[in-house]
């Protein structure tokens, strides 16, 4: 099985997040970038599913030279090898058509991404894909199992959850619960600096959407405390003040 | 030009974020002096088709057939384009709902649309642009995005624009929309709902717990004090990565967001990650033993104390003040 996972390059976890030039810019000053967390269970998940010699695993990043580290990391974890169309991700849909360039002329049997990037949140890509390729996307994975010529997964829904079968090829984007994250190991960091990384020009394609500025969200106000054996107080400020219940 | 809102149904009616969405698609479509049609795949009772005029829809486009009763991601979206196009709408609302996810890309390369997923508030039009606001970095920003595109596709989240009530009706008509085989190669062999629970991503109360609540065996007062508000239960990711709770309760950052009136938390300590998810809630109360937890400082309401004896106290004086109401 030829498998495609698509990674992104994102702020650490633990960012905090500022802007500059007048809340146009995100500020990456001191700005540690990872693998995207969900894109790392995608890895594990097609690391897991090709683990001894059962296919490849191919990650494909849209991104500068400077993503080559998160790209190394992906190597070091188990992908087969690498590709980096060199480039900035303007959006969603610049990133999901490079990479869908890319696997028109590689068949891949199938697709994964995370359910969203941790920056942007946007979600996309796996349905733009799905789209551009002409096959079937599935967003917001719990469960991959993989069979000779579909697969079975398991989709969340509002209070519950949806189990579909698929035919290859289908892009899909994955949640926790698709697969532990793997650790690279001492072995994998040592591979990974030999194995291949193809890097790739973009197409040029115009584009639809652009971010022209930031936020922050407004600060909270000070906490009111309640003694806690006054639990009722609290009902009644929910109710009278605060008006939710 | 016109507006089309795709009114997603949930076991053939609609919930309170559809309301939402037709409420905003209404107000996108007075922006622009125009019309709001709605679309409806599945099953759906007239009555309640026609309720969606009473937030603004004029016309609702009523698609049904065996093949169509569940959610089949790429035929819906060919149908919703579909729409549009006969409709000569340029701007498609959807609500930000897993299945809203799934479509609102598909949708954005069939129109060749610009998408805003993650909205959060109505466009800004002026000099002929289009901008809107959306969630960010798991919600400790916003980003002010341009649609530069004809079309524009807008997922809405559920709890961030308020039902509208206009008192209009809506004509239902039957549309029928052309779909390929191609369409239908994804099939459903399941579907789990857990009919008793209120689902978390559109819940207006949450009541979340942690690591502090120290073992499954004691999350019945936490669903306790979720059945007496009407509230969704969600926990933190340490919680349900040790198997406590299932994935799907889990927010944050690397979890579901929320945006709730109401979030409870309770013996989670405010963790960055997991205020990320949900930092647009309107109202946190939060309940933990440790006075520095950093959970107090965003909090609007707290209570210093041992979750085992607060909750229970909490749940009699919801009952107390249930009685009373
Ligand atoms: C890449 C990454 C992504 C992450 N994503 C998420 C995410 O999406 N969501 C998320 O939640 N976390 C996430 N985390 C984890 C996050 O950093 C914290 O570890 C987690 O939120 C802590 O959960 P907790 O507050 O339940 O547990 P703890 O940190 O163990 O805190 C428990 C709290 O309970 C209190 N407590 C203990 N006993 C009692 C009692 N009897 N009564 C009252 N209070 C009590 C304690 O004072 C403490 O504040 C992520 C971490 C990483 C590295």
């Amino acid at each position: 099985m030829k498998i495609l996972v698509c990674i992104s390059n994102v702020p650490d976890t633990t960012t905090k997040i500022t802007f500059t030039d007048n809340n146009t810019q995100f500020n990456t000053n001191g700005v540690q970038f990872i693998l995207n967390p969900y894109d790392e269970i995608a890895l594990s998940r097609a690391i897991e599913l090709t683990d001894g010699g059962k296919g490849t695993v191919t990650v494909i990043n849209v991104g500068e030279v400077s993503t080559e580290a998160t790209i190394r990391k992906a190597l070091a974890i188990g992908a087969t090898d690498a590709v980096r169309i060199n480039a900035k991700p303007h959006d969603a849909w610049y990133v999901a058509y490079q990479v869908a360039q890319y696997a028109k002329t590689n068949a891949f049997d199938l697709i994964l991404t995370g359910r969203e990037s941790i920056d942007y949140n946007g979600s996309k890509v796996a349905g733009m894909l799905g789209e551009l390729l002409d096959i079937p996307s599935v967003s917001i994975i719990k469960k991959l199992d993989a069979g000779d010529n579909e697969a079975t997964v398991e989709r969340e829904i509002e209070g519950g959850k949806e189990i579909l079968t698929i035919p290859y090829p289908f892009v899909a984007g994955t949640a926790e619960g698709v697969a532990e994250p793997r650790i690279p190991n001492m072995r994998g960091i040592m591979s990974a600096r030999t194995k291949p990384l193809v890097v790739v020009e973009p197409v040029d394609i115009k584009t639809f959407s652009e971010i022209i500025s930031y936020e922050t969200p407004a600060p909270r106000g000070q906490v009111t405390l309640v003694a806690a054996d006054d639990v009722a107080k609290l009902v009644n400020l929910l109710h009278t003040e605060a008006r939710v219940i | 030009m016109s507006v089309l809102i795709y009114a997603e149904n949930a076991g053939g009616t609609f919930k309170k974020s559809i309301f939402e969405a037709v409420s905003y698609a209404k107000a996108i479509a007075d922006q622009n002096n125009t019309t709001l049609t709605a679309i409806s795949i599945g099953q759906v009772s007239a009555a309640e088709l026609a309720s969606l005029g009473k937030y603004g829809a004029q016309k609702v486009l009523n698609v049904s057939g065996d093949k169509l009763k569940n959610f089949v991601n790429q035929a819906y979206a060919s149908i919703i384009a579909e729409a549009a196009k006969k409709e000569g709408a340029d701007v498609v609302v959807l609500s930000n709902t897993f299945s809203g996810r799934g479509l609102a890309p598909r949708l954005g390369v069939k129109l060749e649309a610009g998408v805003a997923d993650g909205a959060v508030a109505l466009p800004e039009q002026s000099d002929g642009k289009f901008r809107v606001k959306k969630t960010a970095f798991s919600g400790k920003a916003f980003a002010i995005v341009e649609l530069n595109s004809a079309n524009k596709v807008i997922a809405l989240i559920p709890n961030s624009y308020k039902v509208v009530e206009t008192g209009g009706t809506a004509q239902v008509e039957d549309f029928a929309a052309a779909t390929k085989e191609s369409d239908f190669k994804a099939i459903i062999k399941e579907i789990v709902r857990a009919t008793d629970k209120v689902s978390l991503p559109d819940a207006e109360i949450v009541v979340s717990a942690g690591r502090g609540l120290k073992g499954p065996e004691n999350w019945g007062m936490i669903e306790e004090l979720a059945n007496l508000l009407g509230a969704a239960t969600a926990c933190s990711k340490p919680v349900s990565d040790a198997g406590w709770r299932p994935h799907s309760e889990h927010v944050g950052q690397t979890g579901i967001a929320v945006s709730p009136n109401l979030y409870i938390a309770i013996g989670i300590s405010g963790a960055i990650q997991h205020l990320a998810g949900i930092s647009s809630s309107k109202v946190i109360v939060v309940i933990n033993k440790d006075p520095e937890a950093p959970f107090f400082k965003v909090a609007d309401y707290g209570i210093v104390g041992d979750a085992f004896e607060v909750v229970p106290q909490l749940i009699a004086a919801v009952k107390e003040y249930k009685a009373s109401a």
